[in-house]
């Protein structure tokens, strides 16, 4: 072992080895970008369905399915929930890596939105639903206008905290030999021999990630609530 | 106050997990009347009052507004309700929206009214209830007495045909009652319809043209309120009165 300055060079600069790390950051942010919107969709929908079910008991059927979904989804980890996607759902056709790692992502992660969510529908008071209701509203125009602007300013914080979660949980892609950021890194290590550089870098570029969502995610907050104050 | 029917409520039963808080109420509304629904909590008025518009279905008997039975099926409540105001304890104003908007998204969105055309008639309603300045205020940044008065003109931007008060005044403070109630006192001279459970019994005698005593579900007893607090003739109502007067 040389040098940290020789050591960076082979483990960054030689042959252009940084390039693994930053197409693997890029397919990443592909992969947890895509699987929040699928996940934001697909937990926004189950949220409607289930707090509509826990206010008013219609949309039983539904809710059923979404329960097993729910139970599903965040009863099994979310490794086997990849694997089980790649070699098994989609194990006898030809379909991208990346589109195979946003699904099943996006799938996971709209199990945890979807709670998230109709904690957050939850929380608003039953008056809003019937002043809205009382001046002539249907349940779903209560539901757009009134009750879900409030609810979403509510779980804000616990969506962006979701993404993040999600940011790093895509580093798991690996196991289906999807070159991600972490298997960027670990591409570096078993060329160069050395697993300080490279997993430290790694791990530095989705800490600085991370830092940037939560300035991002307490921006949007502060701008929400000042139409309140 | 003409002849003509608003509301009329004919063996109203409700039932909360078996258990049964109305028992058979009959009450008619004419047009221009003013209603007050008194009685001891856990008397049902409450729930009574929100069976008129349906917020709360009864598990029995029929509702009829303007002819119509309400409680049927195939009834578009949505639309029956646009016509009936209603004013809760607690406001319930939406707090992600001024004031004026609070006021014109109904009529925007429902009556399909222009933002001028809505936010003009909610102004002259503001002005009139003396909060003319607070129309870009947040619901956050009123008193008690104020959110309450809005409540009340955002109710009357549907331009309804009756208004339902559910204990407007029991959430404010003392000092906050008379303003809330003075508007009230105004619609009622303007002769709207009114059906209002208090427990304002001075606003009752002085306002109400009648009086109605709900205990345990039932109507006990309703009469012009020179009758009904001068002379009342249930012994559920003289003990009632004894206790509040």
């Amino acid at each position: 072992m040389g040098s940290i300055q020789e050591r960076f060079y082979q483990n960054f600069i030689q042959d252009d080895r940084w390039t693994y790390l930053w197409d693997g950051l890029m397919v990443t942010l592909e992969v947890t970008l895509f699987a929040t919107l699928i996940g934001i969709l697909l937990g926004f929908i189950v949220a409607i369905i289930r707090a509509t079910h826990d206010r008013t008991g219609k949309l039983k059927i539904l809710n059923a399915l979404c329960q097993v979904y729910l139970t599903v989804i965040r009863g099994t980890p979310a490794v086997v929930q990849l694997l089980i996607t790649y070699f098994v759902i989609f194990g006898s056709v030809n379909v991208s890596k990346v589109l195979v790692a946003v699904l099943a992502f996006g799938v996971n992660s709209g199990a945890y939105v979807a709670e998230i969510c109709r904690a957050g529908i939850m929380s608003i008071d039953i008056g809003q639903m019937e002043a809205g209701r009382s001046i002539g509203f249907s349940y779903t125009q209560t539901m757009w206008y009134i009750i879900l602007p409030q609810a979403f300013k509510n779980v804000l914080p616990a969506l962006g905290n979701e993404f993040i979660v999600l940011l790093k949980e895509t580093s798991i892609s690996g196991y289906i030999a999807l070159q991600d950021l972490t298997k960027g890194g670990d591409i570096i290590r078993s060329r160069t021999y050395d697993a300080f550089m490279p997993l430290i870098g790694v791990a530095c570029v989705y800490l600085a990630l991370v830092l940037g969502f939560t300035k991002l995610v307490s921006l949007l907050e502060r701008r929400l609530n000042q139409s309140e104050r | 106050m003409s002849d003509k029917v608003l509301i009329r409520a004919e063996g109203v039963r409700k039932s909360f997990s078996g258990k049964e808080v109305l028992r058979g109420i009959d009450l008619e509304i004419r047009k221009g009347e003013v209603v007050v629904i008194i009685g001891p909590s856990g008397s049902g008025k409450s729930t009574f009052l929100r069976c008129l518009n349906l917020l709360e279905v009864p598990t029995g008997g029929h509702i009829f507004f303007k002819d119509v039975d309400i409680t049927g099926r195939r009834v578009d409540i949505d639309l029956h309700r646009q016509k009936m105001g209603m004013v809760f304890q607690h406001f319930n104003l939406f707090p992600h929206m001024d004031i004026l908007k609070n006021m014109t998204i109904g009529p925007v969105k429902l009556l399909k009214k222009s933002p001028e055309e809505a936010e003009k008639y909610a102004m002259t309603l503001l002005e009139r209830v003396g909060l003319g300045d607070r129309a870009h205020a947040y619901p956050s940044q009123l008193s008690g007495g104020q959110k309450q008065r809005i409540a009340i003109v955002r109710a009357l931007c549907m331009q309804p045909e009756v208004m339902l008060f559910d204990e407007p005044t029991s959430a404010l403070d003392p000092e906050m009652v008379g303003e809330v109630l003075q508007v009230m006192r105004d619609l009622a001279k303007e002769r709207m319809t009114m059906a209002v459970v208090t427990h304002e019994m001075g606003f009752a005698r002085e306002v109400a043209d009648r009086v109605v005593f709900l205990e345990e579900g039932i109507l006990m007893e309703q009469n012009n309120p020179e009758e009904f607090f001068g002379n009342p003739k249930n012994e559920r109502l003289k003990s009632f009165l004894g206790k509040v007067l």
